[in-house]
């Protein structure tokens, strides 16, 4: 257990220290955010299941109202695909919002002890994939009681989850690391978060934009929800094209945002 | 490396003034400014930019304990957050070896929604320990912070001290190969100071290699063999605590008086009785504060004046009043060599002697030399109080 620091032109390299309680230092941080969350609130855990609700419902608005302009019915799958959809955009918002703020809301840590930083976008993101488990268990309810059969395309989804949770490590990773040199940046994606479900198709499906169809899966979000509506609605394949776009794109975004974080992350303490 | 756990090899730390680009708005000229005028690299100094650290060169052997003093802003704890790798050396090199604990802050990482209990074991494991350690030594946390009946409470509700008792327990158990410590003696009550001290004796005992920053001099002298002084970022000396304490305290030497003043002290030192200089005491030693004085007036309308402070709270021992007149040895030039001599009838804690010469007539102070010199008096008799009294129980006759 030896490292050594040289500040000569910006060089240095360091063996990790606490790699063997990493993973607990992830988990501890988890258990903190959860906990601190649903302190001193009379709903708790409930709060997990009603955020993602309420944007249920407004879906639901949505898609009533495009079907009485429309003159078709709304139909059971269109209710389905609605929430299907619905429970990871609430995971992604809530995790972009959460991680973005991770490391200047910990800055008492961040300049008082040290440990790898990345851990405080990673454990953001858990926390709110907690909810998301939570808000899981009524959607499951809900799918069953509405009679949505089950194929063996379902098996699609834990990779689709996988890379959605991927992309948005990613994006947490870069987003807290640049928020924390510029306050700016919890506005931008404050903003675009608000106005985000109206360009990705969480209420609406891609198809439904015609021959612009694409313009809506290029963002990496929209191709995975797309899939998971395919896997776990539609009960087919999802469009292996999408996919493997969305894939690369979530894989590419992580190691770019690792690569600078890393780099950036010696000089957090004097920055911050 | 050998068996240094620490070393410093030419290590310099720059920070930057003022506010730096907090919004886009200021980071756009600043970007701009640099693509197109090279923007300086590690080497230099901006105008904005400053060395808190200069040239830091030292190491230390694996046990070892090192103390680190020096005026507030001398750049102290950048040198443990250099080393528990919170910062990173603008130039140079520095090589640890070992798992680090650092006590930069007490309860830097407690939540204040959180209980005690959560808080014990969430930032044990930012401090480093397993979930199977914290466990084993949960017990003894809370005991040792004294927190039995309010370890359920959240921590926004403890009181100042109550939090910093639980920080320091926690810190404490970690059990580091290299333990930096920042300034934590100076919360809590004094019986939990000294469970911080003994709990920090322990440490050395055990072979952790501590770094010890503090004002507490009287802490340093007890807990610390070798001590570093800093001031400004650089590094004046490191070496004997006694040594080092005493130059730190004579840096802080005021001398009072008018410009032209009619007197003057000059080599003020504490020497024992075969003539070495001393700064550590036992109780009811016999030493001398040796000085010369010139005056301008004649010596026998001038009173030399001696002054004890106690410096952990600047309670005045004594202030006892010579006639200059006694010194014989006058030159012409109105200059004499004298000392005063005095029994170190003290506990343990660290004092400073003030002289003055004050000219009786006109009731006027000549010159007042505070922080002239420095000592620690070392025992293990009696851990409160300031005289010693060498009481004894003895049988009733």
């Amino acid at each position: 257990m030896s490292e050594s620091i040289s500040g000569d032109h910006g060089v240095f390299k360091r063996r990790r220290r606490i790699s063997s309680n990493y993973t607990q230092l992830i988990f501890a941080l988890t258990q903190k955010d959860i906990r601190i969350k649903y302190k001193q609130s009379i709903m708790g855990f409930m709060w997990a299941i009603f955020m993602p609700m309420l944007i249920v419902f407004a879906g639901i608005l949505v898609r009533k109202a495009i079907s009485i302009a429309t003159g078709r019915p709304l139909d059971m799958s269109v209710l389905a695909s609605v929430s299907v959809k619905s429970l990871p955009w609430a995971f992604f918002i809530g995790s972009v919002r959460f991680a973005t703020a991770s490391l200047t809301g910990n800055i008492n840590l961040v300049t008082k002890i040290y440990f790898p930083r990345e851990v405080f976008p990673i454990s953001a993101i858990l926390s709110n994939l907690f909810d998301f488990a939570v808000a899981l268990i009524p959607l499951t309810i809900f799918l069953f009681f509405i009679r949505l059969g089950i194929s063996v395309h379902i098996l699609w989804v834990p990779l689709i989850f996988g890379l959605l949770v991927v992309f948005t490590l990613g994006l947490g990773l870069f987003l807290s690391c640049a928020n924390l040199y510029f306050r700016d940046v919890k506005y931008i994606v404050e903003a675009i978060l608000t106005f985000g479900i109206f360009f990705t198709p969480v209420f609406y499906e891609a198809e439904m934009l015609g021959r612009w169809y694409f313009v809506v899966l290029l963002n990496p979000v929209g191709s995975l929800l797309e899939a998971i509506n395919q896997a776990v609605v539609l009960r087919t394949s999802p469009d292996f094209l999408w996919l493997t776009y969305a894939g690369v794109m979530a894989v590419l975004t992580f190691m770019t945002a690792w690569i600078i974080f890393k780099r950036a992350e010696p000089t957090f303490a004097e920055n911050i | 490396m050998g068996t240094s756990a620490i070393e410093f090899r030419g290590v310099w730390k720059k920070f930057r003034r003022g506010e730096h680009f907090d919004s886009l708005r200021d980071f756009i000229p600043e970007m701009t400014r640099k693509l197109f005028f090279k923007g300086t690299n590690n080497g230099d100094l901006s105008k904005r930019e400053f060395w808190a650290l200069q040239n830091i060169d030292f190491s230390i052997g694996k046990g070892d304990v090192l103390g680190i003093i020096g005026p507030n802003g001398s750049g102290k704890s950048t040198i443990l957050k250099l080393i528990s790798g919170i910062l990173q050396p603008s130039r140079g090199q520095l090589s640890i070896e070992g798992r680090i604990s650092s006590l930069i802050e007490v309860g830097a990482g407690f939540h204040p929604d959180l209980t005690g209990r959560e808080n014990i074991f969430l930032n044990a494991t930012i401090l480093g320990m397993k979930k199977e350690e914290i466990k084993r030594k949960y017990d003894d946390i809370v005991e040792f912070a004294g927190l039995e009946k309010f370890i359920d409470t959240p921590v926004k509700r403890y009181s100042s001290g109550m939090y910093a008792r639980l920080g320091f327990s926690v810190a404490a158990h970690v059990d580091p190969d290299i333990l930096l410590v920042d300034e934590v003696l100076s919360v809590g009550d004094l019986r939990f100071q000294e469970k911080c001290l003994k709990k920090m004796l322990s440490f050395r005992e055990r072979g952790t290699t501590v770094i010890f920053i503090s004002h507490n001099l009287e802490a340093v002298s007890i807990l610390c063999p070798k001590t570093a002084f800093l001031i400004n970022g650089v590094l004046q000396d490191i070496g004997d605590t006694g040594r080092i304490i005493g130059e730190y305290v004579s840096s802080t030497q005021v001398i009072e008086g008018s410009e032209n003043t009619e007197a003057r002290f000059e080599e003020i030192r504490l020497v024992s009785n075969d003539s070495v200089d001393v700064h550590v005491l036992d109780p009811s030693q016999k030493v001398y504060v040796r000085f010369k004085v010139s005056c301008d007036l004649p010596f026998d309308e001038c009173l030399l004046g001696f002054l004890v402070y106690r410096k952990r709270d600047g309670l005045l021992i004594c202030d006892y009043n010579f006639p200059l007149a006694a010194l014989n040895s006058v030159n012409k030039a109105g200059r004499a060599k004298g000392c005063v001599e005095f029994h170190a009838n003290l506990l343990r804690g660290s004092y400073s002697v003030t002289l003055h010469v004050q000219h009786e007539p006109s009731r006027k102070h000549l010159v007042w030399v505070r922080n002239a010199v420095h000592f620690s008096v070392e025992e293990r008799i009696s851990w409160n109080g300031v005289a010693h009294l060498a009481p004894r129980i003895v049988e009733q006759k």
